[in-house]
């Protein structure tokens, strides 16, 4: 579902005397259907930059990232859109939003954007709020106030009312409670079990045994890191 | 799929100084683009080329018509160019005073586009006046007030109405969200975005304001001294910028 070849990235800092610094050298694997690839690496290893390429937030310097038939590293930006809205799902650790939404349209937007009815759309997002223990009165204001955990629920929540055939996931459990943290988990297995390819970042370990099937050690492709 | 909107080689120069040159995309229907860049980047001046206000020196803009495809609305016939902007085009001005007439009420503002149009019997064009107000949130017992009497974040709604009233597929927003406090600025958003998705909108906006385009527009255009130094997705552009100039912009947003 997800092949990475050769993957390349280099950042050139213009207005700082054209440094140029070199990210990652020949990233390179697979990720098949209903299989979850945990990434490692220390801090600064280069976990994060491979996701934000995967997704197509950074521009690949060389390489192939071809994800549900779309090389990510050369699409257009239209073809990249809509591989994020019908097929590519990320979570990220932080939440954008437009101020004012509220929660539940916030959860519910992917689905509208696929073209599920309101009602149906409206259903999942309740459920799935629910299920990560949203308090029921704070569905209908703009998750711009709320603390770090809900917002980080809300953005999970919103990550998985689409089934994605592919995810991305940067740190779903962290700043998480137990009973949540089970709660994303299950939710996880629940995408692997119907045939995602997902790529996450643990650094909670037991999560990351418990969920992953095999894990890459980004240093692997980082200039200067290899051993 | 036909490109909503193909833009091909578009320059403007006045005098021996470039307004906007060599400026070419695509842009299909649904797509939002953003247009980024300093005062005097060119930015304006494309956009007035784009929507027929001004005439390009140089190049082509090719409008997918209802009936006969893709047409150089350059070389159009005037008449034809301003039934354009009438029906399938939509243009939102930074000051809502120069899309407004001032001097007549909100609902006459929103029923003389639909008049320009065809239509004709009053109890429809003022219902349909009354519930363009209702989605952009000016209330009803404000229909009879003109808009000297609105707030400007009111007003810029209301302009809004006015533009997407019959309807268009492509609208042109040049600093839709100019001169507004935070506040309105959030709450025009909103609807903006809401609009786009229930009625399927193409636009093009031009803006200085990054953090308006992060959230409104999917792709992303950088100008600087009339020429296009970038171009990509939004938040590819915005978190991993290319060029100096981008880069200089991006790394000089205040952080709130």
């Amino acid at each position: 579902m997800i092949q990475v070849e050769n993957l390349s990235k280099s950042f050139t800092l213009h207005n700082q005397g054209g440094t140029v610094i070199p990210v990652m050298e020949g990233a390179a694997f697979d990720v098949a259907a209903g299989e979850c690839v945990g990434l490692i690496g220390a801090s600064g290893a280069g976990k994060s930059t491979l996701m934000r390429m995967l997704y197509g937030n950074y521009l690949a310097a060389s390489g192939h990232v071809r994800i549900g038939g779309v090389d990510v590293a050369t699409a257009e930006p239209r073809e990249i859109l809509a591989l994020r809205r019908e097929t590519l799902g990320y979570v990220s650790q932080f939440l954008r939003v437009v101020p004012r939404v509220s929660t539940l349209d916030v959860v519910a937007e992917p689905l509208l954007r696929t073209g599920h009815a309101l009602d149906a759309a409206q259903a999942r997002a309740r459920e799935l709020l629910a299920r990560l223990n949203i308090p029921e009165r704070l569905w209908g204001l703009s998750p711009t106030t709320f603390s770090g955990g809900e917002q980080q629920r809300v953005n999970i929540a919103r990550g998985f009312a689409y089934d994605y055939p592919a995810l991305l996931l940067d740190e779903p459990t962290a700043s998480l409670d137990a009973t949540n943290r089970e709660v994303v988990l299950t939710l996880i297995e629940d995408a692997k079990a119907r045939g995602a390819a997902i790529v996450g970042i643990f650094h909670d370990e037991a999560a990351r045994d418990r969920v992953c099937d095999r894990v890459i050690d980004a240093a692997a492709f980082t200039p200067g890191m290899a051993a | 799929m036909t490109p909503l909107l193909q833009v091909e080689g578009v320059a403007k120069f006045y005098g021996a100084r470039v307004g906007c040159t060599d400026v070419s995309f695509d842009l299909y229907p649904g797509e939002v683009m953003g247009i980024v860049g300093e005062s005097g980047s060119g930015k304006s001046t494309l956009l007035n080329c784009l929507a027929g206000h001004l005439t390009p020196d140089a190049g082509a803009v090719r409008f997918d018509t209802k009936t006969d495809g893709l047409r150089d609305t350059v070389t159009m016939r005037e008449p034809e160019r301003r039934m354009l902007g009438r029906t399938d085009w939509a243009f939102v001005h930074q000051h809502a005073r120069d899309g407004l007439r001032m001097n007549v009420s909100a609902g006459g503002n929103v029923g003389e586009r639909l008049m320009a149009v065809g239509a004709r019997h009053y109890g429809s064009i003022r219902d349909t006046a009354t519930d363009w107000l209702g989605r952009v949130e000016i209330n009803a017992d404000r229909i009879d007030d003109r808009p000297t009497a609105f707030s400007g974040g009111m007003q810029q709604r209301l302009q809004i109405a006015r533009n997407l009233v019959t309807g268009p597929r492509l609208v042109f927003m040049d600093e839709p969200t100019g001169g507004l406090d935070v506040s309105v600025q959030a709450r025009l958003l909103d609807l903006l975005r809401g609009l786009v998705r229930e009625m399927g909108l193409s636009a093009i906006i031009v803006t200085h304001d990054l953090a308006v385009v992060r959230l409104l527009a999917d792709r992303l255009m950088v100008m600087k001294d009339g020429h296009v130094v970038e171009t990509g997705l939004t938040d590819q552009v915005l978190d991993d910028p290319q060029h100096a100039y981008t880069q200089l912009l991006v790394s000089s947003v205040l952080q709130v």
